[in-house]
């Protein structure tokens, strides 16, 4: 509304500056960054963190509860709570950023072909989208894991193709109303040719709000991956997930809650902080959505 | 506040026959934003007749449009009336609960606004939307829907009866803007807004669309208030004028007054800016050079002071009231006070 | 010789597709701009005037070789309107165009300075910030404006920062859609005045277009008037808006209701408004709106009627 238009401009801050302030002055935003950055620190740092190997097994008595020995208590095979949910935290971050970051780039080509490429290829490629995201991820993974057997990579494929048509359909939307910009047309008139028009105008137009719509979908990748542990159709024993911690501490709820709390409280954890952390950098970024303050 | 009495002394020194319908008094807005409150409108008051267009003209970033949306409570969620009351019979519509707007708008004001596509529901036919507004009236659906041929007929639409089957993105921009003054005017209100509802149409239609205001005002009887930037257009259609400049109004009066001899420095500036009324060819047009003051930190005196070609040190020190010029016309300018007014 | 000839310029947009078109047996396309002829000398500035719909833009667009046409470009004597990409690529540094949307036309993500030097880049020349300096002063911009982005610029700043980009080159000729679209009376005086200061330095020839008729009286020494596509007419600046020929130029003429009271009267109204392109009316195809329209108007097209520089396509001239 051009009533609440400024009337000054000032030099505005750095897209950094501007994130960092606008996280500041938003509660959830902050709680979320901080969750975001423990969690990442976490499961960087975890061999340096825990001094218990999350796969020896009796390194304590069984099924103990929290303790100033096993911070979270031990499991029926007496490993090590704590060192097995940072483990699970190294694996929910790999899966959630190989398979992202897989379907982010194959989604980026496939999005900008349909988009910009002749009407018949956009057609096919919107068929291919609607027809892969017509299974529901958890049918197309067991699928999947029949095929080609259960591991942290069927994890990542699975997710990863899942996630494709989403990607792809969101690029090709903008990319298609990015064709016609104005912008985009001054270049082509100063003589830019496709790669320039490409990478130095659409690509940025186009990469914040898919970084931001990943950063929510991270939550839902980790527990797809807990949820195929869960059944025993992702990470293979004895590597560590937060789906193999609850699937093992499933059996022996009525003995001892510890494991099932010690695996389902990260990714409650996971699931606010980036959430928490993908809305308030869609309200920075986004300023229709912006709230009067 | 000596300002406000100067106002009312001053209205009742040209013994006005116009009955106001609405008293604007004192009004100030305010627009928080991250770098601290703007001070988009300061004390304005201003009388809206009864029966007669009042045109608020200025250019981008004057808060015609901020004053405009606050007299039907429509201001951003960012914007705060923090003084001056509005006055629309017992009514004060500065200090107004939502229910009570809510009876209010759509009965006793209406707006209509710059894009008539942005204002009109894309998926329900203009017959449909055209019965919704009538939702308050105990009468049938036959009956809404003669009201809505007739007025789709009296905005000049052809053959209304078929159109009322129409989806908005069926029609032109001006047959939609037509549709759109339609609507506001069935409700019958005391009071349209109109906010630059001509500025996106080609200029053979902005002719058409004033022609067909200023008529339909004429037989509904209501007040309107026409919002522009375009002075030729206000000239042409309005009866009094409010030429606003950062938040103020400078300068208000008759049209006949203010566009034959215009008192305020910012007002003459203005009208010698417009191409159009240039009748020479010329290779150099005027212009008004510099910019905006920071309505965050407004500065002490005369508001147009920095582009005044005619400032002088009184104009830094202090804000110049209202000075009456001939009749009605007023300025808000130290040189009417001193008596060294240059039309 | 002119620096731009255009000899019966058409450009047809499509309405259906092939085999629609062939099981209907209609024509798939219709003529958005048809039979447009004009030429541009150096250092002179030619208006194209007319409403939205009226393929102004079109014009533009395909003078620079962003919109396929048929018809004759020819531009310092050579046929440009089949120039291959490398012919273009070339031709783009003597062409320029400032757009209609003056932040829209501005790629959002880069700065100022970057964008006015955009031209530089793309035809492979080295830039510096001296670059940006010099041509951000050139049409009277603070040299600091350069490290911010599009959005931070009012209306006015941006559209001289499209100026400046559209002179980087030292183009031959300038493409001005319009060039005041969006700005305060105050503000647009400014963009014109630059426009004619620069041409009178450099001597660059401007193709401004407008809908506004009564704007291009100071900027341009020729202008031609469009409706639906076609010129109707065309000639001298100052001979156009001393008499106007064509009951439509009258009309856009009195369309710019004046802020002087005495002078409110006595105009050419128009009623209706301007029918789609691939509904053409028969005979003259502005005799539904004309105010003098007579009843054979409905039946014959008019042809063009010129004498040197001035035409007009009306049977019955005012």
């Amino acid at each position: 509304m051009s009533q609440a238009q400024a009337t000054v401009s000032l030099p505005e801050p750095t897209v950094i500056s501007r994130i960092l302030r606008g996280l500041a002055g938003n509660r959830t935003g902050t709680i979320g960054f901080v969750l975001v950055v423990l969690i990442l620190a976490a499961a960087i740092f975890a061999p340096w963190i825990s001094q218990y190997d999350p796969a020896a097994i009796m390194t304590g008595p069984r099924m103990a509860p929290p303790s100033s020995d096993h911070w979270l208590g031990t499991d029926n095979l007496g490993r090590d709570l704590f060192s097995r949910v940072l483990a699970g935290g190294r694996v929910a971050m790999l899966v959630a950023g190989a398979s992202l970051g897989a379907a982010l780039s194959l989604g980026l080509v496939l999005g900008l072909v349909a988009g910009l490429g002749p009407r018949w290829l956009d057609n096919l490629l919107l068929l291919l989208f609607d027809a892969l995201r017509s299974f529901p991820t958890i049918v197309f993974g067991l699928a999947v894991v029949t095929l080609v057997g259960p591991s942290l990579f069927t994890v990542i494929l699975v997710v990863a193709i899942t996630s494709v048509p989403i990607y792809a359909r969101i690029i090709r939307t903008q990319a298609q109303s990015l064709r016609n910009a104005e912008f985009v047309m001054a270049e082509r008139a100063m003589g830019a040719g496709l790669p320039r028009i490409l990478f130095v105008h659409v690509l940025p137009n186009v990469l914040g709000p898919l970084l931001i719509l990943a950063s929510m979908d991270v939550p839902l990748v980790i527990a797809t991956e807990a949820g195929l542990s869960f059944l025993g159709m992702g990470v293979r024993p004895p590597t560590s997930s937060w789906g193999v911690i609850l699937n093992d501490g499933y059996n022996f709820i009525r003995n001892s809650p510890w494991p099932v709390i010690a695996g389902s409280v990260p990714i409650v954890l996971v699931t606010l902080g980036f959430t928490f952390l993908g809305e308030a950098l869609r309200d920075i970024f986004d300023p229709r959505l912006q709230k009067a303050n | 506040m000596s300002e406000q009495k100067l106002m009312h002394s001053s209205n009742a020194m040209r013994g006005d026959d116009h009955v106001p319908l609405m008293l604007i008094e004192e009004l100030s807005v305010d627009f928080s934003t991250a770098r601290g409150p703007i001070h988009a409108l300061r004390h304005i008051s201003l009388e809206v007749a009864a029966g007669r267009i009042l045109g608020l003209v200025g250019e981008s970033g004057c808060g015609k449009s901020s004053l405009a949306y606050s007299l039907i409570g429509l201001l951003a969620g960012n914007a705060r009336i923090t003084h001056g009351v509005i006055r629309l019979g017992d009514d004060d519509l500065a200090h107004l609960s939502a229910a009570r707007w809510r009876e209010l708008r759509g009965k006793r004001i209406a707006m209509i606004f710059q894009d008539p596509m942005t204002s009109l529901n894309p998926v329900r036919t203009i017959g449909q939307q055209m019965m919704d507004i009538q939702y308050r009236e105990r009468i049938t659906r036959a009956e809404k829907r003669k009201f809505a041929v007739d007025f789709l007929a009296q905005v000049r639409i052809p053959d209304p009866e078929a159109r009322l089957d129409s989806y908005p993105h069926e029609l032109s921009g001006g047959m939609r803007q037509r549709v759109c003054i339609a609507m506001a005017l069935l409700t019958r209100p005391d009071l349209l807004i109109a906010d630059e509802p001509t500025t996106a149409l080609d200029a053979t239609l902005e002719v058409q669309i004033i022609h067909l205001l200023r008529e339909l005002q004429q037989k509904f009887g209501c007040s309107v208030i026409f919002v522009s930037h375009h002075l030729g257009t206000v000239a042409e259609l309005c009866d009094d004028v409010a030429v606003m400049y950062a938040g103020e109004v400078v300068e208000q009066g008759s049209v006949d007054e203010i566009f034959r001899q215009p008192a305020h420095p910012y007002t003459q500036a203005l009208l010698e800016c417009d191409p159009g009324s240039i009748r020479e060819a010329t290779r150099i047009l005027p212009t008004i050079p510099g910019g905006l003051p920071d309505l965050r930190q407004v500065p002490t005196g005369c508001i147009f002071q920095d582009r005044c070609p005619q400032v002088f040190e009184r104009c830094r020190r202090e804000h110049p009231g209202f000075h009456l010029g001939e009749r009605t016309q007023m300025a808000r300018c130290h040189l009417i006070e001193q008596g060294e007014m240059t039309p | 010789m002119s620096l731009l000839e255009v000899d019966h310029l058409e450009v047809r947009y499509r309405r259906l597709g092939r085999v629609k078109a062939a099981l209907r047996r209609e024509e798939a396309t219709f003529p958005a701009v048809a039979d447009v002829s004009f030429a541009l000398e150096a250092g002179r500035t030619l208006g194209l005037v007319g409403e939205s719909g009226s393929g102004k833009s079109t014009v533009a667009k395909s003078l620079i070789g962003l919109q396929p046409a048929s018809g004759s470009i020819r531009y310092g004597g050579r046929e440009i309107g089949s120039a291959s990409q490398s012919e273009w690529q070339r031709l783009r540094r003597e062409i320029s165009m400032m757009w209609q949307d003056p932040v829209g036309s501005l790629s959002p993500r880069l700065s100022i300075a970057s964008l006015v030097t955009e031209p530089l880049k793309i035809q492979g020349h080295k830039r510096s910030s001296d670059d940006a300096d010099r041509l951000l002063s050139m049409v009277g911009l603070s040299t600091d404006l350069g490290s911010r982005y599009p959005h931070q610029l009012s209306g006015g700043q941006a559209r001289r920062v499209g100026v400046a980009r559209a002179l980087a080159l030292d183009p031959k000729l300038l493409i001005a859609d319009e060039p005041t679209a969006g700005l305060d009376m105050s503000v647009q005086g400014e963009i014109l005045n630059l426009l004619n200061e620069i041409q009178s330095r450099t001597g660059v020839a401007i193709l401004v277009i407008t809908h506004n008729l009564n704007l291009v009286r100071h900027v341009t020494d020729e202008v031609a008037v469009m409706y639906l596509g076609r010129f109707v007419e065309q000639g001298l600046t100052d001979a156009i808006f001393r008499h106007p020929r064509h009951p439509y130029t009258e009309a856009l003429l009195s369309a710019n209701p004046s802020p002087n009271p005495d002078e409110r009267h006595g105009r050419t109204e128009l009623s209706g408004e301007m029918p789609s392109p691939f509904w053409r009316p028969a005979g003259c195809e502005f005799h539904g709106r004309c105010p003098h329209a007579r009843p054979d108007c409905a039946d014959i097209v008019p042809g063009w009627t010129g004498e040197g520089e001035r035409g007009y396509a009306c049977r019955y001239p005012l």
